[in-house]
């Protein structure tokens, strides 16, 4: 055991410092994000630094040189992400194009493709946004129903996808589609991508709890994809689909948002009845599970990359990463709430303390255990992925799709 | 980076698996559970022979000065398969009190007995309920000699020696307490053993009666060495938590696979399902607690004081939820003797008190990450 850089992982810590200190902004306190420093001007500003970021080799670290990444190692990727935790940096913007969309373009899209689209999405220059969910498709996104029917050598798309994350500033998109409403759930699928500017979307903000809007309805009427922008074969789009959802458990694992040292201020700064909250033992107690756990999660990720630095797949084990977390923002959130006991209402800014993160925490926190994969789905994973117990028995297995029942509305 | 234990390391692992599942089958296991030895003595041997206890011990006490890492993984398996012996007293707490505060005599003359096993210490703290502190602790010595009463002390009905607590002014600062080496064959030693809810490990309650002791260590500085030597054992018995939590859930994992209800295996109940994944999630929290703990450990890194805290508070509540969520899986079963579902039980919650209770550990914890400011 050994947590010292080996030489070639120092050289690449000083090169990205020194980077970073000219070309990246300090952070002025942990709170600040890019969108509230930059307000309207966020996205381009995102953009530039995206494309600067990528110029110097720092975007797409584990990607192939032929693509515009850098060919370097998993580890690499994990020290550059220490270091611009330092600095306020874009987040949000790229993350569903660079670290789900593009792996499943390595693996399922042609060369030329792989030469077009990938490194305009590591500069910033194309934003992507993943079309899964239906409203009737969350969890079992394979009972999804926009429909794909092959006319000439395009493909015509009918339908309703929901939840879209940034696709309102999308510039490509994925989508999976019902090819074949004959055959079993599962293998009539398929799999395409996108430009977003096609005629026949339309895109619909939705509210989220917090009053943000993030994500969105994305309708379909009559939209064309050529056959070329198909990936994977007809009737083969779960496969694909899965390799999207697979990388997508790998991106996860890390939640924004106040963690364990922010409560512990909150304790420290917060009198109770009987002086600060931080020498209450009912307090002390809890801070003290949380921040098990949390240093939990922290040495499990740094298993999981002494596997990658190895070459190794890591094990499932990255899976509980995000199963902790969620539910953890969550309850530490509505903890530190309680602290500042009635005044803990407050929700703006200018008032409440570290301006209001905590309250923001707490209406944004239950969308995390719900996003890639709610707590349920993930523990059914690690169930029977990691523990290797059986499946749920089904019902909808060896039934054409067409003739299975349906949530009612 | 490399956060993960060595090709050699898993070597000794997978020998010291094979040891044990011969040597240490749950049918010995039961042989102390059911019988009146107090532990395994040819276990006990045969660990000595593979040379084990000397594991951590520096070769010029008789050791075979691997490091703290290789005890860590020998830790583990023998959690796993619940070994009945008297390893953790004497190796993670009798001689790792003599590495820390013994002189270079006090180290020749007891350190190669406790590394080939022929001698076997223990640690005496606790004065029945309560958490002992400066301010509880009543044994009192004087002048080379040490009277009170010590219960329970972990394998204190067995030891040949014994680290003692002891305290050497009034008061009820820190400097109250002292460590003292107690040769618990001589005069002055009245020990009986006592009974705990895990029978597979042995424990006694040991009276003094101005027996001979000898210093351990400066005068007054009981408290700070014993902070720092539970400490070490934290780090050490976590190992062995992780490694009953891991057969434990192994356990209802297999049951669960093969006992059917409603016409399919209980492992297809979602219920179940996620009862075992709560099990394996914080398992292997705890196994990564402990593996930051044992980095800590083998460096002497200046984080041990929290690493050991966390991985201690972390392994406890894992191996206690694998237990008792582990009878739970096997329904009526698993509230029987002769299933060996309570075997873990039993020794999940020994262990959760042997060094103190996670309810204590915590309050050290964030008595630790709040010191500095
Ligand atoms: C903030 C946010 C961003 C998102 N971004 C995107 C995006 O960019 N692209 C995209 O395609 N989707 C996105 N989603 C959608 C997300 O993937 C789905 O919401 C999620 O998969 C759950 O599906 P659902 O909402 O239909 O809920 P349901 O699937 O209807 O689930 C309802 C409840 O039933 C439980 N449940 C369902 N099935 C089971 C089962 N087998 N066993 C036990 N319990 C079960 C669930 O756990 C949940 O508690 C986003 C969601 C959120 C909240």
């Amino acid at each position: 055991m050994d947590f010292t850089d080996t030489k070639d992982e120092a050289a690449f810590r000083s090169a990205a410092r020194a980077w970073l200190a000219k070309n990246a902004e300090p952070k002025r306190g942990a709170f600040e994000t890019w969108d509230a420093r930059y307000g309207d001007e966020a996205l381009p500003r995102a953009k530039d630094y995206q494309r600067r970021k990528a110029e110097a080799g720092f975007a797409g670290i584990t990607w192939p040189k032929e693509y515009g990444g850098r060919g370097g190692t998993a580890i690499e990727q994990v020290i550059w992400s220490q270091e611009e935790l330092e600095y306020i940096a874009p987040r949000g913007y790229f993350e569903i194009g660079l670290g789900m969309i593009m792996p499943t373009l390595f693996a399922y899209a042609t060369e030329e493709q792989k030469r077009r689209y990938p490194p305009k999405a590591l500069r910033g220059d194309e934003i992507w946004c993943q079309l899964f969910s239906e409203p009737a498709a969350g969890s079992d996104l394979a009972g999804l129903r926009t429909r794909a029917v092959k006319d000439g050598s395009d493909w015509v798309i009918n339908g309703q996808k929901i939840w879209t994350s940034g696709a309102h500033r999308a510039d490509y998109g994925v989508v999976v589609t019902r090819s074949d409403p004959n055959a079993a759930k599962h293998k009539g699928l398929t799999y395409f991508f996108l430009d977003m500017k096609s005629p026949g979307i339309e895109i619909r903000r939705i509210k989220q709890i917090s009053g943000a809007s993030n994500f969105n309805e994305v309708y379909f009427t009559d939209v064309r994809i050529p056959d070329s922008q198909r990936l994977g074969a007809v009737g083969g789009g779960w496969g694909v689909a899965i390799t999207t959802l697979m990388n997508e458990r790998l991106t996860s694992g890390e939640l924004r948002g106040p963690d364990w040292d922010e409560l512990l201020g909150i304790a420290r700064s917060t009198e109770l009845e009987d002086g600060p909250a931080l020498a209450d033992a009912g307090v002390r107690e809890r801070l003290a599970d949380w921040y098990v756990k949390r240093q939990g999660l922290r040495w499990t990720r740094f298993r999981v990359m002494t596997a990658l630095s190895r070459g190794e797949t890591p094990g499932p084990e990255n899976s509980i990463g995000k199963l902790v977390a969620a539910a953890q923002a969550q309850d530490m959130a509505a903890f530190a709430m309680d602290l500042m006991d009635m005044g803990g209402m407050v929700s703006d800014p200018e008032l409440a303390p570290m301006r209001a993160a905590f309250q923001d925490a707490v209406l944004s926190s239950p969308g995390s255990r719900i996003a890639a994969g709610t707590d349920e789905i993930l523990k059914n994973i690690i169930a029977e992925r990691v523990l290797g117990l059986p499946a749920d028995v089904r019902v909808d297995k060896d039934v054409a799709f067409k003739d299975l029942p349906a949530s009612k509305r | 980076m490399n956060f993960d234990f060595s090709d050699d390391q898993k070597v000794l692992r997978d020998q010291a698996r094979k040891f044990l599942g011969q040597h240490a089958a749950p049918a010995r296991v039961r042989k102390v559970l059911e019988g009146d030895a107090p532990y395994d003595v040819e276990l006990w041997r045969g660990m000595a022979e593979q040379g084990w206890p000397g594991t951590a011990i520096p070769e010029s006490y008789g050791g075979a000065g691997f490091g703290y890492l290789e005890l860590c993984v020998i830790a583990e398996e023998l959690g796993r398969s619940l070994a009945p012996t008297p390893f953790a007293s004497s190796i993670y707490l009798a001689a790792e009190a003599l590495l820390l505060a013994g002189s270079d005599a006090q180290k020749k003359a007891w350190l190669p007995k406790l590394a080939m096993g022929e001698t076997i210490g223990c640690f005496a703290f606790a004065e029945g309920p309560g958490t002992p502190t400066a301010k509880s602790i009543a044994t009192r010595a004087r002048d080379g000699r040490i009277s009170g009463t010590k219960m329970p002390v972990p394998d204190g009905d067995v030891a040949d020696l014994a680290v003692v607590v002891a305290r050497t002014s009034e008061g009820a600062g820190d400097d109250a307490l002292s460590l003292f080496l107690v040769d618990l064959r001589a005069n002055g030693v009245t020990r009986t053993s006592v009974k705990t809810v895990d029978p597979t490990r042995s424990h006694g309650r040991v009276v003094f009666d101005g027996a001979p002791a000898e210093p351990l260590g400066a005068t007054g500085a009981g408290a700070a060495l014993v902070r720092k030597l539970l400490d070490r054992a934290a780090v050490l018995v976590a190992f062995e938590q992780v490694g009953g939590a891991q057969a434990a859930l192994d356990m209802a994992r297999e049951y669960a696979m093969g006992r059917f209800a409603f016409g399919r295996p209980i492992a297809s109940f979602q219920a179940i399902k996620h009862k075992l994944v709560d099990m394996y999630v914080a398992l292997e929290l705890a196994r990564s607690n402990a593996y930051y703990g044992a980095w800590a450990l083998s460096t002497n890194a200046a984080e041990l004081p929290v690493a050991a805290a966390a991985a201690r508070v972390s392994a406890t509540e894992a191996f206690w939820l694998a237990a008792k969520e582990n009878i739970q899986t096997h329904g009526g079963m698993g509230f029987t003797w002769e299933f060996d579902c309570h075997l873990y039980y039993r020794r999940a919650k020994l262990l959760a008190l042997q060094l103190g209770s996670a309810r204590r550990w915590k309050h050290e914890l964030m008595a630790r990450l709040t010191k500095a400011a």
